[in-house]
This record gives C-alpha cells, structure tokens and sequence, in this order.
C-alpha cells in the first residue's frame, strides 16, 4: 500500500514540482540553520529581487521548450543585453521619454522572437542554430551601438528602478513585482487557453497536433514571440537593477535560464512542465548564490558547480521517472490484456 | 443513376494521380455507400494508400473528381477534409500522448467558461459521457494518454472521430497491434457506428477480419481500379487472384510443404529459461533444417521468445544450449557469434536504417560482426549486396537506393538479406509477412521453407496468420500466456489444431 | 562538363566551398597581400593563409569530434568548457613559477591534460548512452559546471606559465616551419580519414544516428558507440585545450575555449552534416571551420572590432541554415520549374 502511493506519486504529473519545492525547502533551511539572519521575509523576498530578470527570461524561454521539435531560444541573453545598451543608449543621445524607450525594446524583443519564429517554422530550421545565429547578432548589436559600458542617468527612469512597494519593513522592487506576475499569466495562459494548451500539444507531438486541427506553425511563432518579449522585459528590469549598457551584460543567462527550467521540472523533449515549478528553479538557484555570499569566503565559481550537480540530479530523476512511468504502463496494458482473456 | 446519387456518400470517379515521373493512380473509382464498410484490398503498391491519401488532402490528385455528400469537394489538406466530415485513424495513433485524455478529444474547441478560458470541469465530464455513451469505456479521462495502452488510444482517436461529426472514417491498419478481444471489441464499435450511417474504410492486410465485418470490397492493381464486389459474392481465392492479377488455384496458396521432421540435428535447445513477466520457463529445442512455427496471440509471448534468442531480451534464469554446449548471452552480438539472425517484428523501427542505401543495409550485421576493424572493402560490398539483391529478386533501380524509398515487401527482403549475409544457422522470422503484398508474402514463406530444406538451416517462424504457419512450418509451439503450452508436430498441424490449442482445447499427439 | 556542374552543386561541399572561395576573392580584392607567404628569419612560414589555418586548427579538431557527435543525432556543448579544463590541467601541472621550471614534466602534463579531455567524455557518453539522457542536456550539465571546475583548479587566479617548451604547442617548434597547432590539426585529421576510411566505425556511427533502435537489432552496440563519440569528442577538446592554453601561454578558465562549441557545431553544420544525425561529411567539417576563421580574420583585417564580429558571424550563418533548409531548396527547385517552363505547368508536388 506505502509503496504503490509511492509510486503512483512518482507517475503523477506534478512529481517533478514537489521534488523542486523540497529542494528550496531544504536549500533554504541549510542557510537558515548556518546562518543567524539567514531566516528572514527579505532574504526571502530579495531572492525575487535579485533573480527578477532571470525569472522573466525563464518564463519565456520555457515557453520555446515546452513547445517541443528541440524548442530551445539561446537568444534570450543577448536580448537582454541589447535591451539595456539600446534603453542606455537612447536615454544619453536622445530626449525621448523613457516609458517610449521601453516600449521600443519591447518591439525589439518582439522581433527578435519573430524571426526566431519565423526562421524555424518556415523554413524547419533547428531552433538550436537559428536562436545561436541571433543570439550571434543580438551581441554583435550591441557592440555596435557602443564597446564601453553606458551608464543609464535618466531621473525618471532611475525612479522606476528604485520604486519599491513597502509592507511593514519589507520590501519588493518594481522588477520582482513584474517578474512575479509574469508568472502567473504565464501560468494561467498555459492552463486556461487554447493557445497554451497548443504549446502542450506541439510539444507532446506535433503531427498528431496539426491532424487535430490545431496551427502548430502559428502556435509556434507565438512561442518564440513570447520568448522574445520576456527576454525584452527581463533586460528592462536588468536595466533598474545596472542602470547601464554593456556588451557583457546577460552573458551566459540563457544557461541559466535553461538550468533554471530543468530544475523547475520543464523536460527538454517538450511537451511537460509546470510554469510555478521554474519559478522555483530560479530561486533554488538564487539560495545557493545567497548561501555563498552569506558564508564569504566560497568563491563565486561554486555556484556554476552546485547548479550543474542540481541539473545533473534532476536530469537522472526525470530518466528514471519516465522509465518507472513506461514500466506502470506496460503493467496497465498487461493487465488489460489478462483481463480480456478472463 | 439519380437513385445512386442519393444512395452514395462519397463518389470518386476517374482519379489520376502522379508522382515524378510515375503515374501512382491511373483512372480510379471508388464509392462508398451511405452505412456500410469497405475494404480497399490491393498489394503493396497498388494505391490503396495513395488513394486514401488523395481523398484526406495529404496528396492532390491530378485529373478526376471527388463528390461527398452531393457536392463536388478539393480535399486540400487533412484538416480540411476533416472539417468536412472525413476522418482517418491510423495504425500509429495520431493523439498528443503527453496530454489527458479529456484534452485529446477536444483539443482545439475545448468547451469554454466565463472569460473565455478553457472549462476543464465540463469538458472532462463531456469526455466520459462521450466515451461511455459512444463506445462503452470507463476511463478516468483525468490521466494522460500514454497511461494507456495502444488499443485504447485506438479508441480515443475513434471517439474524438465520432465527436466531430464525421460520416467517412478511415481506419488504416486498426488492428495489427490488437489482441483478438481487442480486435472483437474494435468490431463492435464500428458495427454500432454503422447502424449510426457512418460509413467506414476499412484497411487490413487480415483477409479474415475483411471478411468478418466488411460488406464490400474494392480492389486496386497497380495503381487502376480493378472492380469492386459485394463480400458475400468473392470468394477468397477470387479476392487474391484479383489482387494479385493471375488465377491463382488453391493448392499454390495452400501449397503444401514436406512436413517430415528432418534428422535428429539438434541446433538450439532451452531449458526452463525465464525473462520475468515475459517469457515463463521455456524448455524447447530446434533442429537444423525445419521450420518452427511460434503460434499464439499477440501478446502471447512469441516475439519475447525470439528476443530472448537473440539476446535482446536477457532471461534472468535457465540455459540455452547451442550444438550442447551451454552459451551466455548478454547482447545480440553473443548470439550472432552463434549464428542466430533475427528480423525483428517492427520493420520500420527495429529493422531498416532509412537514410541508409540498400547496400549499407545488406552489409551492415555482418559488419557488425566483424567489428569495426575488419572493414569490408567496397568492392566486395557491392558484389555481396548485388548477390542479395539477385537471389532474393529485390526490386532496387540500384544498390545505392536508400532503403527507405523501397515498398515495404522490398524491405523486408533487404532486412532478410542482411542476416542470410552472416550466414547464420538459425534464422529467427518476426511477422515477416506482415503488411507486405500476397505475392513478396508467398516468396518469403517459400524461401523460409527452401533455406530450411536445401540449406539445412533452422528457422523460426512467427505469424498471426494461422494459415501462413500451417504452409510453412513442419512444428508448431503453441505459446499462451508466455507459456509454451504444447508443440503440434507433420500432419498434426491444421488451423483448426493451432487455434483449438491457444484456446486449450487441443493438447496434440505428444508433447 | 555539366554533368560535373551538377555533381559539385549537389554535393555536400558546394556550399562551404563557395562560401570560402567568395570569402577568398573578397580578401584578394580588399585586403593588401592577403595571399602573401614568407619565410621569416627563424625559418618559420608567415602569411594570411598560414595565419587562418594556424588560428583554425583548434577548431578543426574540435569540429572533428563534434562531426562524429551530431552524425549520432547528438550534440556536445560542454567542448568549450572542456577546453578551459585542459587547458587549467596543463598550466597547473607545470606551475606558474616565474624561473620557468616546470612542477611536472612536460609529457606527464601533456597526458594528463588528454586524460581529463577523455574523462570528461567519459561523462557525457555515461549520462547519453547509460543513461538515455538527451545529449544536449547532458553536456549541458558539464557545460555549466565546467568553468566552475576549470577555476577551481587554477583557484581563480590567471596561471601564466613560464616554462619554454609549453609555447611549442601553440607557436612552432625550432626548426620546423609550420606551426605545431598545424600539424596536430592535420594529424588529427589523418586520424579521423583513417577511421572513416579504414573501419566500419562510420557506418556505425550513421546508423546509430538514422535508426539507433534498428542498429541495436543488427547487433550494433549502440552504447559502445554512443559513449566513442563522447570520448573522442573529449579527447579533441583536451587536444585542443592544450593548444588554446599554449597560445596564451596561460589558463584562463574564464574565456578559454568560450564559445567555441558554438563556432564547431557551426562548422560542423556548414559542412552539410544535419544536426538530426546520419550522414556525416569531414571534408566539409573541416572547411566549414576554414570558412569561419576566415571569415573571423576577413573582419579583422578590414577592422571590425571582435565584439562586433558576431553580428557577421550571425548573418552568415543564418544565410547559410537557410540555403541548406530543405524549404530553401524546394523554393528553389519551384523557381527553377517555373521560369523552365515559362510559368505554364504546374509546381513540383513533393519533395
């Protein structure tokens, strides 16, 4: 009786998103046992903070895998980093207001992810070489716009970077608020409209998808678009957060964006995750950075090992949850078959 | 003629439909009557599959015309005849296993609630209703698809079929993976759809089920319309000589092999070997030269039995003995040392590497064999593949096709051929007739019998086709439940004795 | 002669070829002396040419191994972060001492640096072909990890290192006129023809990567060879580590080898082989890798900064994922019909 709970828990569909919350648990409560001010609401809450731009990137670039056909946007990066030098650039050489400068990076973002999209679906490109070949551009952009670093000095800009919303002595950024909430439509899109379950279902398989009727092609496209749209966003909150543009900046974040929504419980074939569960995959990989920076002495470098073992661990969980879950199959169907045979 | 209008759901007249350079359909008719089924019958490449293909928008065919209830249609793409009410299902069920049940038959115009979102509650208690009242399932429709096994995915396709309102189903293949339950059951529900006037295209490569639930046939050659005939006045034999272009009497079909068992040569023997859940205490030995037939229901265990020869299985007890000496077997390549060759069931999964040419093909288990090191030159690939391709009458424009362009029979003689390459002593054949035209079916059972006959080699025949065994194998093992339950040896083997022993009544003269 | 036309347009070379000689041409137009070779003083060849395939070597080798990878239906990303941990091995083996005595001896540094390369293919191929994990994921791990290991080793700091011998590997040897990183590069590529053309392990490779299911039927060992391709892809990623760390004379555990899986898997794909798997092509692997470190010293050479390098970078590889794209082709082919046919008949139905 303990172990068939066990594992149809195991089998069920939000495995991966309780094992991913018991980790933070876990993460969290080693902190909070090795250090005296570990415990608190705002390191908690500064964990939204601090990860605001990666938790919007990794909301979008879930979207391009859980969309299956090796869906994958290593763009996200280098759009962040054109997002910041194009607000930074804007907002030195040109008196346009900054709310306008956002919604041109957005545009940016937007195309980007079109033609992402439209590479991919037209053309039946790799999405892993045509997000490379942008990613490629997008940096390139960005030197050309400048090879120093630019600060951002605009007042009502740095206004919004510092806006907080206060409750009692906590606090949360404008960043993590936005961050927060793109979670939740993100969520509710996947769950609650056509469009998100199409993702599912081109993910799951796409022929099968486009015999239902379904337009995988526009789905898709759709798919990329978001992604580069959150990635747009992210680099306008990386932007509150460095108030500057640099080539360097977002260097690596798809990376983490990918390991983020690994361990969130996303499987890279496409077609399963759940959004809330790499909002955890973030903030499981915001612990450990706060966990070393706590302690003082471990280098930075720790962390990229730690988050590859995590990534490691959830790989192998995710192999052998799938092979218990073809084995549970293959029990129902002999079932089936002794039971036709009575 | 008026009268036939009204009576006629689907009309295609004078279809003609070209490849590059090959005309496919040449002048074809079809009719489909309100409320019936029919059966396309043809070999391997006489169009059925191109047919149906023009008539779902996968292929546009070049001259003809196509009328469905009473207007003229140009089915563009599968979708769009879809949304005119025809619906195909497939062997490979066409559903998103990675969503619930629920999703998968109304994905695409979910049942919607305030706002606009999807209501989940409805449209899950919408499913149940649907596959309860329709076909008479009790599933928890929560689950993902890949919970369930093949045959009930079938269904659920079926269902999601039935709920868009189609009048033409085409069901293409349904039942080679099903069990005979399973099968029973798929009957039922298309007989139910028929009373319903749906009307049903039914492919299978099964001339019995055809004749079980079929009301008319329309056969296909070559790509032109041969005729088409009510069941109850074609014969088998007549249906096979149409299909197959030539009288073919009874006893060719029927040919009767030299049932004698051969000298004592013992090749392969098992004692008590075991694969849990797979293949339960399993003693038996084979001869060199006779054909053994394995027999039983799919899912009885046969093809596990094969595996575990072969070593794609790997038993957890007992011994397999080879010439009497007791071997280990860890992978395929323990067993091929021992010159066993096994085709495996799935052509098109276990057997063919697609992008491969038909030479690479041919060359390739006994280049495994050699190991990578003791690389064939190319000249003697070629000779050996032309070798192939001469003796076993393969249709190539040359040995550097890529495999994947052949028909299915020409396949299977290319996966033949690669393990007749190594020159085993014992040929392991899985289904190997399966989908494959009557005339490469009847080649591939005599050369079974000739190789055994002339070449003093062992094969092992597996078949769900009662008769196939009976032409071909000198025994029969009755396999049930993973079990061999009893061996049916010369004259003993009928089909009347091989289906009276899986359901247990028979238990043959010795065992 | 047109049937020789046709043969070379569909042949798998076409496109990298005529990518490099319109680089080529472009180069002998705008950039002075750009097929100029000389002789230098100490005997050692200098030059534009020279200067491309001596910057390219690495990345040939690289590109090798990652041929073998993508013609299996994988992928290997964790090459570029391999690379920083061979190279940080070699450098913290010999030691930064500024005397320039070496810790270890030279050859015991030089295997250990291989010897990591392999190991970490041992991982990768233990994790795709043990444990069926999706290639990409699973050099991903290693890809994310392995900066962090490679300055763990070097603790963070720049090793420079001081020991003569060690800049052979990435300059010349005394005496010989080509670069060392030359040589390995075309040993290498010996290595490989040989393996192509003097064993089945090419044939096995393709089948793997077209059907593994069915291969494993026809008694090849899937996971033997899964788990060669990852090694080899290691051991060219330790080889190569060796010479990046030479070239600097350094280990930089941050930018040895960054990016470099992207620039191999591009060689790879410029050289015709699908990142689906099956087919494979050397040849065009290893002019496609040509092909990008002349596109990268073309830049240079008409100053375009490295930073901005990427954004050509992205636009021919795009062009060229595009020309491949069977889409493309089928465009093509369409236009070509039409104008034959002056528009009258009717378009291909099929591919």
């Amino acid at each position: 009786m303990h172990s068939k709970f066990f594992s149809n828990l195991v089998a069920s569909q939000n495995f991966p998103f309780y094992v991913t919350g018991a980790l933070f648990l876990i993460l969290f409560g080693i902190g909070s046992v090795m250090f005296d001010s570990f415990f608190s609401l705002q390191v908690f809450l500064n964990l939204f903070i601090d990860n605001a731009p990666l938790i919007i990137v990794t909301v979008g670039i879930t979207f391009t895998i859980l969309s299956g056909f090796g869906g994958i946007d290593l763009s996200v990066g280098a759009v962040v980093s054109l997002s910041c030098m194009t607000l930074a650039v804007l907002m030195r050489d040109t008196s346009i207001s900054p709310y306008v400068c956002m919604a041109i990076v957005l545009l940016i973002g937007i195309v980007v992810g079109l033609v992402n999209g439209l590479l991919i679906t037209y053309f039946r490109l790799q999405p892993f070489i045509v997000t490379l070949g942008t990613m490629f551009l997008c940096r390139g952009f960005t030197a050309i716009l400048s090879r120093d670093s630019v600060p951002i000095s605009n007042d009502a800009y740095s206004e919004l970077a510092f806006y907080s919303f206060e409750f009692g002595e906590y606090f949360l950024s404008l960043g993590s608020v936005i961050a927060l909430s793109m979670v939740v439509i993100a969520t509710l899109i996947l769950r609650y409209t056509s469009f998100g379950r199409g993702v599912y279902a081109i993910g799951g398989n796409e022929q099968s998808a486009r015999l239902m009727g379904l337009k995988t092609d526009s789905i898709r496209v759709r798919v990329y678009i978001i992604s580069g749209f959150c990635a747009a966003l992210g680099g306008i909150c990386y932007s509150w957060i460095m108030l500057s543009g640099y080539t360097l900046h977002g260097l690596g974040m798809e990376m983490d964006a990918i390991a983020s929504s690994v361990i969130g419980g996303t499987q890279l074939m496409g077609g399963v995750g759940f959004m809330p569960g790499t909002l955890l995959g973030v903030m499981i990989q915001g612990t450990i950075l706060t966990i070393i920076s706590f302690q003082g002495t471990l280098s930075a470098w720790w962390t990229k090992i730690v988050v590859g073992l995590l990534l490691c661990l959830f790989i192998v969980m995710q192999a052998l949850v799938n092979s218990h879950k073809n084995k549970l199959m293959n029990q129902i169907a002999e079932g089936s078959v002794k039971a036709d045979k009575k | 003629m008026a009268s036939e209008k009204d009576d006629y759901i689907l009309q295609m007249r004078h279809i003609d439909m070209f490849f590059p350079g090959v005309k496919a359909l040449k002048d074809v008719t079809f009719n489909l009557k309100k409320g019936e089924i029919i059966s396309l019958m043809g070999e391997n490449g006489a169009g059925k599959s191109t047919l149906v293909k023009v008539l779902t928008g996968v292929y546009h065919k070049t001259n003809g015309e196509i009328t469905f209830d009473g207007q003229k249609i140009e089915p563009t793409t599968p979708l769009a005849s879809q949304e005119m009410g025809i619906s195909t299902v497939y062997q490979e069920v066409n559903l998103c296993a990675n969503l619930s049940v629920a999703e998968n038959i109304y994905i695409g115009r979910e049942p919607r609630g305030a706002l606009g979102r999807i209501d989940w509650h409805t449209m899950q208690k919408n499913a149940s209703d649907l596959l309860f009242r329709e076909l008479g399932i009790d599933i928890d429709v929560t689950k993902e698809l890949n919970f369930y096994p093949v045959a009930m995915q079938q269904m659920i396709a079926i269902a999601r079929a039935i709920d868009t309102k189609c009048k033409v189903l085409i069901l293409d293949e349904p039942t080679s993976s099903l069990s005979d339950k399973e099968t029973e059951r798929l009957f039922k529900i298309m007989r139910n759809l028929k009373s319903q006037g749906i009307s049903i295209i039914f492919i299978s490569h099964f001339l019995e089920q055809i004749y079980t639930i079929c009301d008319r046939i329309t056969v296909l050659r070559d790509g032109t319309y041969v005729g088409e005939y009510e069941i109850k006045n074609l014969p088998r034999i007549e249906l096979v000589s149409k299909m197959m272009g030539k009288e073919v009497k009874e006893g060719e079909i029927e040919s009767n092999v030299d049932k004698s068992i051969p000298r004592d040569n013992i090749f392969l023997e098992t004692e008590h070997v075991t694969v849990p859940g797979k293949v339960k205490d399993l003693t038996m030995d084979i001869k060199s030269g006779e054909v053994v037939g394995f027999a039983g229901l799919l899912g009885s265990g046969r093809s596990e039995i094969a595996e575990t020869l072969f070593g794609t299985l790997l038993k957890t007890s007992g011994n397999i003995y080879i010439h009497g000496t007791s071997v280990s077997v860890k992978t395929p390549m323990d067993m091929m040392k021992n010159r066993i060759a096994f085709c495996p069931e799935d052509r098109k999964v276990q057997g063919i590497i697609g992008d491969l040419s038909v030479r690479e093909n041919i060359i390739l288990a006994m280049q495994a064999k050699n190991g990578m090191f003791k690389h064939m030159p190319r000249s003697r690939q070629n000779k050996l593949a032309d070798y192939y391709i001469d003796l076993l009458r393969i249709k190539v424009s040359d040995r550097e096709q890529l495999i994947k362009n052949l028909s299915g029979g020409n396949q299977q003689k290319v996966i033949i051929a690669r393990w007749l390459a190594t020159e085993p002593n014992l040929l392991i054949l899985d289904e190997p007739t399966r989908g494959i035209d009557v005339g490469t079916k009847s080649e591939i059972e005599a050369l079974a019998v000739s190789l055994a006959k002339e070449k003093g080699m062992a094969v092992i025949f597996i078949s769900g086709e009662m008769g196939e065994m009976v032409r071909t194998c000198s025994r029969v093992m009755v396999i049930r439940d993973h079990e061999k339950i009893t061996e049916l040896n010369g004259d003993e083997i009928s089909t009347a004795h091989i289906m009276q022993a899986i359901a247990g009544d028979y238990h043959g003269k010795s065992c | 002669m047109e049937n020789l036309v046709k043969k070379f347009t569909s042949s798998s070379l076409a496109l990298p070829l005529v990518a490099l000689v319109i680089l080529l041409l472009f180069n002998a137009f705008f950039v002075n002396d750009f097929f100029k070779i000389e002789v230098m003083d100490n005997g050692n060849l200098y030059g534009r040419p020279i200067d491309i395939l001596y910057r390219a070597s690495s990345l040939i080798i690289l590109a090798l191994g990652m041929t073998f990878v993508i013609a299996t239906g994988g992928i290997d990303i964790s090459v570029g972060a391999v690379v920083a941990i061979s190279s940080a091995t070699c450098c913290v083996m010999l030691g930064g001492d500024i005397s320039g005595v070496p810790h270890h001896p030279f050859f015991i540094a030089i295997i250990a640096s291989l010897c990591v390369g392999v190991l970490a293919g041992i991982w990768n191929g233990t994790l795709v072909a043990k444990f069926k994990i999706q290639a990409m994921v699973a050099t991903l791990i290693l890809m994310t990890a392995g900066r962090g290991i490679a300055q763990l080793m070097t603790d963070g700091q720049i090793i420079t290192v001081y020991y003569k011998p060690f800049a052979y590997i990435g300059g010349n040897i005394p005496g010989i006129a080509l670069p060392t990183a030359m040589i390995i590069a075309l040993l290498m590529i010996c290595l490989v023809l040989f393996l192509d053309k003097k064993t089945s392990i090419g044939l096995m490779i393709q089948s793997v990567g077209i059907n593994a299911n069915a291969a494993r039927y026809a008694g090849i060992k899937v996971t033997a060879v899964l788990f060669a391709v990852y090694i080899f892809s290691g051991f060219c990623a330790g080889t190569a580590g060796l010479i990046e760390g030479s070239l600097i004379r350094a280990a930089d555990a941050n930018n040895a080898g960054l990016n470099m899986e992207m620039d191999a898997i591009l060689a790879v794909t410029l050289g015709g082989t699908l990142m689906v798997g099956g087919r494979y092509y050397i040849g065009g692997t290893i002019i496609g890798a040509i092909t990008i470190q002349t596109l990268t010293t073309t830049m240079y050479a008409i100053g375009v900064s490295s930073d901005r390098l990427p954004a050509v970078k992205a636009v021919v590889i795009l062009m060229i994922i595009v020309f491949q794209s069977e889409k493309f082709k089928e465009m093509y082919r369409n236009y070509k019909l039409k104008h034959q046919n002056n528009g009258g008949s009717k378009e291909a139905s099929n591919a």
